[in-house]
């Protein structure tokens, strides 16, 4: 029998064959931490006085969380870092206005086959381009930069296939949702989603990163997508050379299968308080904004920002809208495509590669009793902002078509 | 390893924003993340809990972030233990290597009340309620190690002794 794209990933970085329960020690390929968990993880080294690091290439540090700091305990976090940095001869190391470390791993590190850790729950970005990564906190992420190991549990492989090109005005997010709604919450955990895409040109890596993005928030161990041509052509032109593809055999057996019509979809919402609390963008009702935000390491990239200014262009925007690109990259390639003019002319704040809002930081958090519209990935209680505010998340052009008319929107209705 | 006291009962999908929100993150101080957790749901965990505490949650506690306070502002508040139908995979090896120990009860949400004086074995996972007994997950192996150093950093210097 063959084997899956997990049990192939980690085999090898167990040095021997694994199946799904086994609890195996196993190598990583790339450690990463960020500003706001970087600094817990560089004390927790330093109190088990083990300030070494297995491999300093091998680490990635980025800023994104409290960048650029919004008070001097944040500015503090960051010079502490930096120091850590500096001493530690880390090269690949990126401080305020380079962007989010989850778009930066898909853009410069990331590859098909490799394990990859990071101090944030979102490192599932990296399954975009057919690596197991998971994110875990402090101590773990600790012992992983020392130690270059980690201890992990094989998770049972589902598959999911994407059959067809997206309908008009779907995207990654779209995806994610449906998953969430047809499986709530809870249903993954224990299991790593492993995404074929039928026609890999029409679901991009921009549109997978959106999805790898969420497999957290189905509490998947990992959210894989079978690496392709796609991804192949991702990474030779934004990194000038061919990937080797990791692939599961044709074989491989699978706990469970299900099949997603791209073409059938419908844009979709998660309402107030639950990422899995899913309905049609059509058929949430009348729901007046105060606020949208387009951004964040879940749907703050290019293709993002291409979809904004399309429905955007033109019209302004009836209630106040947030952003932010989700690197300097990203930023600089809207800005050249005229995006960014776009979405400034209608009225939009734009601002730099930064979580920012996502997690409650800065640059537009919500009041009490305001109601938001975001492209994030969580809709918690009090996740972005006050306790009292309701999150509605959708992706790019729910969010611009809410924008425009300051209601959640389905886009179609604007055409 | 036997954990018990008094039930505090919350539902399904605790998150780890709802357990301690972003803003207290740039601390790591247990204290000071103590007297906050829970607090979008509950402002008054802290005093609840001071007395020491069973936390029983439902499905995927812990879920979202990775942000190992959660686990460390539960513990430094009073809680002895979480009893929950399932966990998020990243808040419970958080738990672990926090010292805070964590046990997968299936139907626990029915069989429990707030306010059940509640008993753990945290070897087997076997949790008695007055008159009533529910099997859980034990924690083993180095896990309850950990558990029983006190958490990871603790273990560690034991072991390197």
């Amino acid at each position: 029998m063959g084997y899956t794209l997990t049990e192939k990933i980690l085999g090898r970085a167990a040095g021997r064959s694994v199946a799904p329960g086994d609890v195996t020690e196993v190598g990583v390929d790339i450690v990463a931490f960020h500003d706001l968990t970087g600094y817990h993880v560089i004390e927790v080294m330093e109190k088990a006085k083990m300030s070494k690091i297995f491999d300093r290439e091998k680490l990635v540090v980025a800023f994104d969380h409290l960048s650029p700091p919004p008070d001097p305990r944040s500015a503090q976090i960051q010079v502490s870092i930096r120091k850590f940095v500096k001493e530690m001869g880390i090269k690949n190391f990126h401080d305020n206005n380079v962007g989010i470390l989850h778009q930066l791993m898909v853009e410069k590190y990331a590859q098909p086959g490799q394990v990859i850790l990071a101090a944030d729950s979102h490192t599932t970005t990296s399954g975009a381009l057919g690596a197991f990564a998971q994110g875990m906190g402090a101590s773990d992420i600790a012992a992983a930069v020392i130690t270059g190991r980690t201890w992990i549990t094989v998770p049972e492989p589902f598959k999911v296939n994407l059959r067809g090109r997206p309908a008009k005005w779907i995207g990654g997010k779209d995806v994610a949702l449906q998953l969430l709604g047809e499986f709530k919450a809870d249903y993954f955990n224990g299991k790593s989603i492993e995404v074929s895409v039928e026609e890999p040109h029409s679901f991009p890596v921009d549109y997978r990163a959106t999805v790898s993005n969420m497999g957290i928030e189905m509490n998947a161990d990992a959210l894989i997508f079978v690496p392709d041509t796609e991804t192949v052509k991702f990474i030779k032109e934004n990194r000038g050379y061919e990937p080797k593809l990791v692939t599961p055999d044709g074989d491989a057996k699978y706990v469970g299968t299900y099949d997603i019509e791209l073409n059938r979809m419908v844009p979709l919402v998660a309402a107030p308080h639950s990422v899995d609390n899913v309905k049609a963008a059509s058929e949430v009702g009348n729901v007046e904004v105060d606020q949208v935000f387009i951004g964040s390491c879940t749907n703050g990239r290019l293709s993002d920002f291409e979809i904004a200014s399309k429905i955007l262009k033109g019209r302004k925007v009836r209630t106040r809208t947030i952003a932010i690109p989700a690197s300097y990259e990203q930023f600089k390639r809207a800005m050249e495509l005229g995006y960014i003019k776009d979405l400034v002319e209608s009225g939009a704040v734009i601002t730099y590669g930064t979580c920012g809002p996502c997690l409650g930081g800065h640059f537009g958090v919500a009041g009490p009793g305001e109601v938001v519209l975001s492209t994030s990935s969580r809709n918690f209680k009090g996740r972005m902002g006050s306790p009292d505010a309701k999150v509605y998340l959708s992706g790019p052009a729910v969010a611009a078509a809410t924008a425009a008319t300051g209601r959640i929107t389905d886009p179609r209705e604007l055409e | 390893m036997i954990v018990e006291g008094p039930v505090l009962k919350y539902g399904d999908k605790i998150d780890t924003d709802v357990i301690i929100p972003a803003r207290y993150l740039t601390s790591t101080d247990p204290i000071f993340l103590a007297q906050h957790a829970m607090e979008p749901i509950d402002p008054k965990f802290y005093q609840k809990a001071s007395k020491g505490v069973v936390v029983v949650g439902g499905k995927v506690f812990g879920m979202g972030s990775s942000r190992e306070q959660a686990a460390i502002a539960l513990k430094a508040a009073g809680v002895r233990a979480v009893l929950a139908e399932s966990f998020a995979r990243i808040f419970y090896r958080n738990a672990i290597n926090t010292g805070l120990p964590v046990i997968t009860v299936p139907g626990i949400s029915k069989e429990v009340n707030e306010g059940d004086f509640v008993r753990v074995v945290i070897e087997t996972g076997e949790v008695t309620v007055g008159d009533k007994r529910l099997s859980g997950k034990g924690v083993t192996g180095m896990a309850l190690k950990i558990l029983e150093s006190g958490g990871i950093m603790e273990y560690l210097a034991h072991v390197s002794k």
